[in-house]
């Protein structure tokens, strides 16, 4: 058996962030735009309710906000980012590891934990987070990351797991498995669910019991490394599959501490390099990029220092380059001499696909763009750095994203802090 | 400005270029204090000592005056902290987020604030003790 590994999930992150400093978004629906204001993209329960959907244009809604007093808010990544920090501080003492795998999801490592009521140390975890933040979040425990997945979709749709999902009880597994259709496996397309219905396999357990050979036959590698994780094998399926619309995250720890600025920024430069890749790969572009980089907590007994920067991109990208030259701004300012890194990552947010993307006034040619990326990418290849990046690589056009009805930088602005009345 | 840097709890409040230890260095001869030169005070170090689950806050208004806290100042509220009876708090009232002080009496908590002309409030299920003043900034300009 493999070492448990769990999924700790914030319910409606970003409404829940917006809740935590302003009590009138409580018990209402609210929903949060996208940047530039365009569609929903994080919608309370109440909205949910509403039938409002992940992705609804606003224009198309207008009538249904209207008529149920809605609160509409752009979105405010910056206040999502450095709520993210806390809650991710807040998990980091129940676990060996972690990973951040988008802004309001983080795969913990319970290697080392098996001891203990995993269920019960899970509360705990949540209850840390929700008195450190006000944000509520659901657990899912399994041996893979895939099953995590499913459980922590269980723990939020059925009220009985309370919160958290331990799917490592073989039968309670079976019974949630087959609860689930394929496509809310993690990673299995609308295309890939249609093939599979052909077979008459419709239900995450169906999946689970197709065979290795077939599966790979039918959706790849992916599909087939998915099957192994229904069945509790890990095999890496979440690197794998296409980035959640939600964003996507990179992220690695160091085997020994970094001290330096520019060692730091090579091993950043890497994860936009990736992370840019992973973009292409599926025809996405991303409109924010979040760096960050931090101490071993586990060393209280060494200076720590955490760091995050969330930078807007305009226009939205999926070029290595310009990734990298966001990421380097993001670490320029937030760089302090005189700690040990222990861990670093980029995050890629507002995820849309490429062609889509709104274009900005007299931009640049991006096919010359993409040629020189090419290129770059298989200099970068061959001689193993990135130190070729030109520091001058300028962005001359920067609009501002529409963002009518963002909330304050509660968190990361002195003038924008929330008011406590003494009245 | 598209590309704001947004930093995060620490407002910055060190004086960055005024070393703790200011040697006169004879010429000639290394200063036998080099090795002993310590990063300048962060103020905002100490004041937050959880920045996790630390929020900066600003005060509207006198009713903590005798505490002394009034209306601009900046405190550093925590949620990591037990609040206990005695503790100056915020707390959501009604969905208002007010600073007193929270005291127990006859039983029952009261929130209590610290100046002339401003009633209790009693905890009842419309209040939610949201963190603990831990900390208070303020500059004279």
């Amino acid at each position: 058996m493999s070492a448990p590994v769990a999924l700790i999930d914030c319910n409606n992150y970003y409404v829940s962030c917006e809740r935590a400093f302003d009590a009138s978004l409580v018990g209402v629906p609210v929903i949060i735009l996208s940047n530039n204001d365009g569609c929903a993209i994080a919608r309370s329960g109440e909205a949910k309710a509403l039938g409002v959907k992940m992705g609804d244009p606003v224009h198309l809604i207008r009538d249904k906000i209207r008529q149920h007093g809605i609160r509409v808010l752009s979105s405010n990544y910056a206040l999502y980012g450095d709520m993210q920090r806390r809650v991710v501080a807040a998990i980091e003492p129940f676990a060996r590891d972690f990973e951040i795998y988008s802004i309001d999801e983080t795969f913990v490592d319970f290697a080392g934990f098996e001891h203990l009521d995993l269920a019960a140390h899970s509360r705990a975890m949540c209850a840390q987070v929700r008195q450190w933040t006000t944000i509520p979040t659901c657990v899912g425990i399994a041996s893979t990351k895939t099953l995590a997945k499913l459980a922590n979709a269980a723990a939020k749709k059925n009220p009985t797991f309370d919160g958290v999902a331990d799917l490592r009880d073989e039968d309670l597994c079976r019974w949630v498995l087959d609860q689930f259709d394929v496509d809310d496996v993690w990673g299995v397309g609308r295309a890939t669910a249609a093939k599979l219905a052909g077979l008459d396999i419709c239900t995450a357990g169906q999946l689970r019991d197709m065979a290795l050979k077939q599966a790979r036959a039918i959706g790849g590698v992916v599909l087939e490394r998915l099957v192994a994780e229904l069945r509790g094998v890990p095999a890496c399926a979440i690197e794998t599959v296409e980035p959640q619309r939600k964003g996507m995250a990179v992220t690695r720890s160091f085997g020994t501490p970094v001290t330096d600025m520019d060692m730091l920024m090579g091993a950043v430069a890497q994860y936009a390099m990736r992370a840019g890749e992973k973009l292409r790969q599926h025809g996405l572009v991303a409109g924010r990029l979040t760096v960050f980089f931090h101490t071993n907590r586990h060393k209280q007994d060494q200076p720590q220092y955490s760091a995050t920067r969330t930078l807007s991109m305009q226009p939205m990208t999926n070029d290595g380059l310009m990734l990298l030259a966001y990421a380097r701004r993001g670490i320029e300012s937030a760089w302090r001499e005189g700690y040990g890194i222990t861990k670093a990552g980029v995050m890629l947010e507002d995820l849309i696909d490429a062609d889509r993307r709104p274009r900005t006034l007299f931009e640049d040619d991006s096919g010359r763009r993409d040629r020189l990326m090419v290129a770059m990418d298989q200099v970068n290849m061959r001689f193993g750095t990135f130190a070729a990046v030109p520091a001058s690589q300028g962005f001359k056009r920067e609009w501002a994203a529409r963002s009518d009805s963002k909330s304050p930088n509660y968190t990361t602005r002195i003038a924008e802090v929330p008011a406590v009345k003494a009245r | 400005m598209a590309y704001l840097m947004f930093e995060p709890i620490p407002i910055c409040l060190a004086m960055p270029d005024l070393p703790l230890l200011l040697v006169s260095l004879p010429a000639g001869f290394p200063s036998p204090a080099q090795d002993d030169m310590e990063e300048p005070i962060n103020l905002a170090d100490w004041l937050v000592e959880h920045p996790a689950a630390s929020y900066i806050m600003r005060v509207d208004g006198y009713s903590m005056t005798g505490a002394g806290i009034t209306d601009g100042d900046l405190i550093i509220v925590s949620r990591a902290k037990k609040p206990i009876s005695g503790h100056i708090v915020v707390a959501m009232v009604h969905g208002d987020r007010t600073l007193k002080r929270l005291k127990r009496r006859d039983g029952r908590f009261w929130l209590v604030p610290e100046a002339d002309g401003f009633p209790d409030i009693i905890v009842d299920e419309y209040v939610e003790i949201w963190g603990v003043v831990v900390g208070l900034a303020r500059k004279y300009g």
